[in-house]
């Protein structure tokens, strides 16, 4: 299996929609086949139409707030004495985290397709803030599909998504989390194709929906990848760019324009508890290839087909799927992924905030779990870049809970 | 060689009704009890649907998701459901039955090892809800050879052209997905416009059987009569819940809502 350069990686799949022969496609009932064909064929018109990509690009600055910051972090560097560490400040982001790219994108494409309504699923519960934010701006009504479990665990969230005017809808099949709610909002959308547009809030799901969100979320690295060489003049040789991944979208989006450089991809997955057995890591626990939310990727599951229990700290991470894109990623050997404890992000989070002046929440507290483990191994002219996608602020009552106290 | 499924629908011409199929989870509530059920109803019922739960579903309603947790969560396995087919078909061995169910749990059974089972323990046809056309070629092609029929879907929103190529493709019989609905779903659609969409399909290709399913249920069914065959489901998993709340012998309530569903329509 082999990365093609010069062709964007979402671009890079055959007539069934596979990556590499064996990820993504579109294994979705009848009734999708049509709406689904409907959004692939508007997005592959819009996304060659300068007119829709200029007003992308004015929402992106001066809704979203174009470009984030990117930082030295120089007290984490100090303390860990190795590689330069820098974090992209994704957080800054209007809403607070790369969910608000995908977001608008479908809001945008909502409105080109004429629909009046709009549906999402979420986990950490940033998709749906984001997706019900984006919404409002545009004039779409919203309705938010999220599992009971994380209603509880992510409260800030669920309060501004009420404040914004969704529709919570609380899934309580299954085990409650991301995964049931991506699969209620999928068969809501079966019933309702017709009048509503669906935006799924990571790079998973029938490939169009890979598509949008890896497409949208490419302008993190579009703007790091300018950042970069304003700050060292080229590209360092050694730069390792880290990120977590769930679904994999802010993963997607920060290594996308890096794709054809030398720059090591390192994706970091949930390890879940340190004495669990569960986990949320697909990708590091050699999972089996099966079908999740109608595409083909790693996934765990059992040895039946059925899809597994995952447990993670994070629940934006907590799915026991993964984007195609990475499953593509890791046999082409293109991208490395490891994983993170529940313990590791939370020390991660507590040392982040000590010592800087960003907070991450909990999913980019297991990359910097990772940075933490790697940079005093690294030489000083090694770069380590992390993707700090998420604030903590949403986290507060967990890591209230589990630590006693919350430092931002 | 004429197709068990052929011969059911030809039967059910000649005495001018539809056929009437029927659809159960296989493991609800019980391996045994799942059994015991398709038997009784297969006195009534034309052709039977067995579905084999997944835990992940994405185009089921409330009532199927929950007949498919309760057989998931007494430990149903698909070697479990094969055995279920193995001694129905050793009582009723021309009863047409058709497996139904989502596409991973072939996929990590192995196509090939899954449809040698299917054919040993006498499984007629098979519906894949999330492998559709063309997707689905290379498997329906595979099925054919084995002389299972795979069961085509086709959905209101499926568009003239594709349609024609979905039939061509399809064998003995087709389902046709009565409105934009997980199934179970309330009937949103009037049964003349649905008839309007049957008739179009019809049309395409005479000789087909087409079924149709989704949102059929007691006080429904007489108003779609003129299909070659009508599916319930949701139903009759509906009924299998409310019996096992009330301690009712299940088998024997199920049986009855069968025969009065028949009885609409003959």
């Amino acid at each position: 299996m082999k990365i093609k350069k010069g062709i964007p990686l979402i671009d890079q799949h055959d007539k069934n929609f596979m990556y590499g022969g064996k990820f993504g496609g579109n294994f979705i009932p009848e009734t999708l086949k049509k709406p689904i064909d409907d959004l692939t064929k508007l997005f592959s018109r819009l996304r060659k139409n300068k007119k829709f990509l200029k007003e992308r690009d004015h929402y992106f600055k001066t809704y979203i707030g174009s470009p984030t910051p990117f930082i030295k972090l120089e007290n984490l560097t100090n303390y860990l004495k190795g590689a330069q560490i820098y974090a992209k400040v994704v957080s800054e982001a209007n809403g607070g985290a790369h969910k608000i790219y995908n977001a608008t994108v479908h809001c945008l494409l909502a409105r080109k397709a004429g629909k009046k309504f709009i549906v999402g699923d979420t986990g950490a519960g940033y998709a749906g803030k984001m997706l019900s934010m984006a919404a409002k701006k545009f004039g779409l009504k919203c309705k938010i599909f999220m599992g009971a479990k994380d209603i509880k665990r992510q409260r800030p969230n669920v309060e501004a998504m009420k404040k914004n005017g969704a529709i919570i809808v609380p899934v309580r099949t299954g085990s409650q989390t991301l995964v049931d709610a991506v699969s209620e909002c999928m068969r809501y959308w079966v019933s309702n194709c017709d009048t509503t547009h669906m935006c799924v809030g990571s790079t998973v799901g029938p490939n169009i929906f890979v598509k949008i969100c890896a497409w949208s979320t490419a302008q993190i690295s579009r703007e790091l990848i300018e950042q970069v060489k304003e700050e060292f003049g080229k590209i360092p040789k050694k730069l390792k760019l880290l990120n977590c991944v769930g679904g994999g979208s802010s993963a997607m989006g920060f290594w996308n324009e890096f794709m054809d450089t030398d720059a090591e991809f390192i994706g970091i997955e949930a390890g879940g508890p340190k004495k669990s057995k569960l986990h949320a890591a697909p990708l590091t626990n050699g999972s089996k290839i099966g079908i999740l939310h109608g595409s083909a990727q790693y996934v765990i599951q059992n040895k039946e087909g059925q899809i597994g229990r995952t447990e993670s700290i994070s629940a934006g991470l907590d799915y026991p799927g993964i984007s195609s894109l990475h499953c593509f990623l890791k046999d082409a050997k293109r991208a490395r992924y490891t994983s993170a404890s529940d313990e590791e992000a939370l020390k991660a989070y507590e040392l982040v905030s000590k010592l800087e002046n960003i907070s991450p929440s909990l999913e980019p507290s297991h990359a910097f779990a990772e940075a933490i483990k790697i940079a005093p191994k690294c030489k000083s002219s090694d770069v380590i870049i992390v993707n700090s996608c998420g604030d903590s602020i949403k986290d507060k009552d967990i890591i209230k809970k589990k630590l006693g106290s919350y430092i931002r | 060689m004429i197709s068990k499924i052929s011969v059911a629908f030809k039967k059910c011409k000649e005495e001018k009704r539809p056929a009437l199929i029927t659809y159960t989870v296989a493991g609800d509530n019980t391996k045994n009890n799942s059994l015991k059920i398709l038997n009784t109803i297969s006195e009534h019922a034309d052709i039977v649907e067995l579905g084999f739960p997944h835990n992940t579903p994405i185009a089921d309603g409330g009532q199927i998701q929950e007949s498919s947790y309760r057989a998931l969560k007494n430990g149903i396995k698909l070697k479990n459901v094969f055995q279920i087919v193995k001694k129905f078909k050793i009582s009723f061995p021309d009863k047409p039955l058709i497996m139904m169910g989502y596409f991973n749990l072939v996929y990590q059974y192995g196509e090939n090892n899954f449809l040698k089972d299917c054919k040993v323990s006498g499984v007629d046809g098979l519906i894949l809800v999330d492998l559709p056309f063309p997707e689905n070629k290379s498997f329906a092609n595979k099925c054919k050879k084995k002389s299972i029929n795979f069961i085509q879907l086709i959905s209101p929103t499926t568009p003239n052209k594709r349609m024609r190529k979905i039939i061509k493709n399809s064998h003995d019989m087709i389902y046709y997905i009565s409105m934009l609905s997980t199934t179970g779903g309330k009937l949103k659609v009037s049964p003349k416009n649905i008839l309007k969409n049957y008739n179009n399909i019809k049309k395409i290709n005479r000789k087909k059987n087409i079924v149709i399913g989704f949102g059929i249920t007691n006080k429904t069914i007489a108003s779609l009569k003129k299909a070659d065959g009508l599916v319930v489901g949701s139903q009759l998993c509906k009924t299998i819940t409310n019996s096992l709340k009330n301690r009712l012998n299940t088998a024997k309530v199920l049986n009855n809502v069968v025969y009065n569903l028949k009885k609409k329509i003959t």
